[in-house]
């Protein structure tokens, strides 16, 4: 293979290629010669392989997070275990009380079903990280109330690969009795997690950002003490009536060969990573007006997100046509509003409109990281001498007294 | 997104990139939009004696589409009077590079700066005039 691989793909947080090993694994459940039985089917040999599959993806996904095969519910993907978990905890304890606890930069996964919740009468508290992307534990601890029956952060943030302290909160939400959902989309095979040592009581995880495939993700219910959720798919009572409908063995072999790889690999595969990510970095540091989002060193190997002022993210983008990054700004989420992250950490919009997200994995090579840099370097320099901004910048006006013409 | 070949080409090759004294008299600057919103577009026009625009200039900070529909409008104005330049609509550029409709505050935005300009030039000639009598 050539290390050099153009186009460039540096977008391995949106989701990664599916590692060989696994795609082999996941075919070998598919046809008449293979793994196809129904797990489910109890009267014959077919059933009894396929759940033997299963039963091992399980294992191999519970190791990695340290806790029981039975503590785990197999879902479509990271967004349905979220919701499950919220909705699942926030209804089964409603008569306890009716307040959530959660962070602005989550996901949209837990904002918008935190915003469902809303609807149903829930109150919701959503927490500002500090400008380092962070939780601060006491704004956590003094958000808590007497009816607060839910703790929803994330472990690993998607934009800005920020780390939070899950041990610390998970130690606060344990000693007020209080649930404690963690969105780990994210993390796996890029940071430990042990739902144990970090009193984590429902987290969801996903395959196709750790090489395994897209639809299929699980949720992590803790068991001891029990946590109880309310279904939110009802059916023929599979996963312990958690989460009816049948279970889809090659996807679940993924997610497992996956989740074992990552078990096994991730040690020396994210110092592999990291040592581009700071080659990466290191080469574009030095220009003018470069601005890194989020803490360096609370953050996971592969994750680079830099605004780069008076330029426009979508149009850095288009320069950069043989790269796959993504940005945070506007235009590419049809919607005219930058980062919500961004904006939470407190980035005015220009520095949120001028952001890119540069995500490195398994794949990525020393030779890419090269050309990354020389061509951003480029289509910044050819951007800057068409911006007005930057004209402005280097004329010594400061843009925050102009009196803009907002639309 | 998949962009049309015509913005493609404007954004990559941008014609009339740059800057002319604003502070010349026959100079009008239209500067529209802000950074908040993600893009701002500087347009700015030389117009000889008889009201004819004989250059333009651009520079814009903003998204491909806002950079090619400020490439576009300066090739347009060129020539024109300022009536006639006064006279172009937005929807002119939204068909000449095919925008989307997510796109087509890009459009909008070129025309006010176009407006601007004209309406900076004015200005300057009418207090010039008045100065003069």
């Amino acid at each position: 293979m050539a290390k050099l691989n153009i186009p460039v793909y540096l977008d391995y947080s949106a989701t990664t290629p599916v590692d060989e090993r696994v795609a082999k694994a996941m075919a070998d459940c598919l046809t008449l010669q293979g793994n196809f039985g129904n797990p489910a089917s109890r009267s014959h040999v077919f059933g009894w392989k396929a759940e033997d599959a299963v039963t091992e993806a399980r294992a191999n996904v519970a190791r990695l997070i340290g806790a029981d095969p039975k503590e785990i519910v197999w879902t479509s993907g990271a967004t349905e275990s979220d919701n499950l978990a919220i909705k699942g905890a926030a209804h089964f304890n409603a008569k306890k009380g009716k307040h959530i606890i959660t962070l602005k930069t989550e996901h949209k996964a837990v904002l918008d079903t935190c915003r469902q919740l809303e609807r149903e009468g829930f109150e919701v508290t959503y927490l500002d990280p500090e400008d380092n992307g962070l939780v601060d534990i006491t704004k956590l601890a003094d958000a808590i109330r007497e009816d607060t029956t839910l703790v929803s952060i994330m472990h690993v943030n998607n934009e800005i690969g920020v780390i939070q302290d899950i041990e610390a909160i998970g130690a606060l939400t344990r000693s007020k009795k209080i649930l404690f959902h963690v969105d780990a989309a994210q993390s796996p095979g890029k940071v430990a997690i042990d739902v144990d040592a970090m009193n984590i009581d429902l987290l969801s995880l996903c395959a196709h950002k750790v090489y395994g495939p897209k639809g299929i993700g699980a949720l992590y219910v803790r068991r001891k003490p029990r946590v109880r959720i309310e279904a939110q798919i009802h059916g023929g009572g599979h996963e312990r009536g958690m989460r009816s409908g049948t279970l889809p063995t090659h996807q679940i072999v993924g997610m497992g060969e996956s989740f074992r790889i990552a078990h096994e690999e991730m040690e020396t595969e994210n110092a592999k990573i990291e040592k581009l990510r700071d080659r990466l970095w290191e080469g574009l540091k030095d220009m003018e007006e470069v601005y890194l989002n989020g803490d360096f060193e609370q953050r996971i190997p592969g994750n680079l997100n830099i605004s780069f002022n008076f330029v426009e993210g979508e149009s850095l983008m288009m320069s950069l046509k043989d790269i796959a990054v993504s940005s945070g700004s506007a235009c590419t989420s049809d919607s005219l509003e930058p980062s919500y992250v961004l904006r939470a950490l407190g980035r005015n919009d220009e520095l949120a409109h001028s952001s890119l997200r540069f995500t490195l994995g398994r794949f990525s090579t020393e030779e890419e990281v090269d050309f990354t840099i020389k061509e951003v370097r480029k289509a910044v320099e050819k951007l800057r001498d068409l911006s007005p901004l930057w004209d402005m910048f280097k004329d010594g006006v400061d843009l925050d007294t102009v009196q803009w013409a907002a639309h | 997104m998949a962009y049309s070949d015509k913005v493609i080409d404007h954004y990559e090759n941008p014609r009339n990139v740059g800057k002319l004294d604003a502070d010349s008299e026959n100079v009008g600057t239209g500067m529209v939009g802000a950074p908040a919103c993600g893009d701002v577009m500087r347009l700015q026009i030389q117009v000889d004696d008889n009201g004819v625009i004989e250059d333009a200039k651009f520079k814009t900070y903003g998204c491909g589409s806002a950079i090619a529909s400020s490439s576009l409008v300066t090739e347009m104005v060129k020539g024109k009077t300022l009536e006639e330049a006064a006279a172009i609509k937005n929807m002119e550029i939204v068909e000449e590079l095919a925008l989307p409709p997510v796109k087509i505050h890009c459009s909008v935005l070129a025309e006010d700066a176009i407006a601007a300009a004209i309406e900076d030039i004015k200005a300057k000639r009418e207090k010039k005039a008045e100065s003069a009598a």
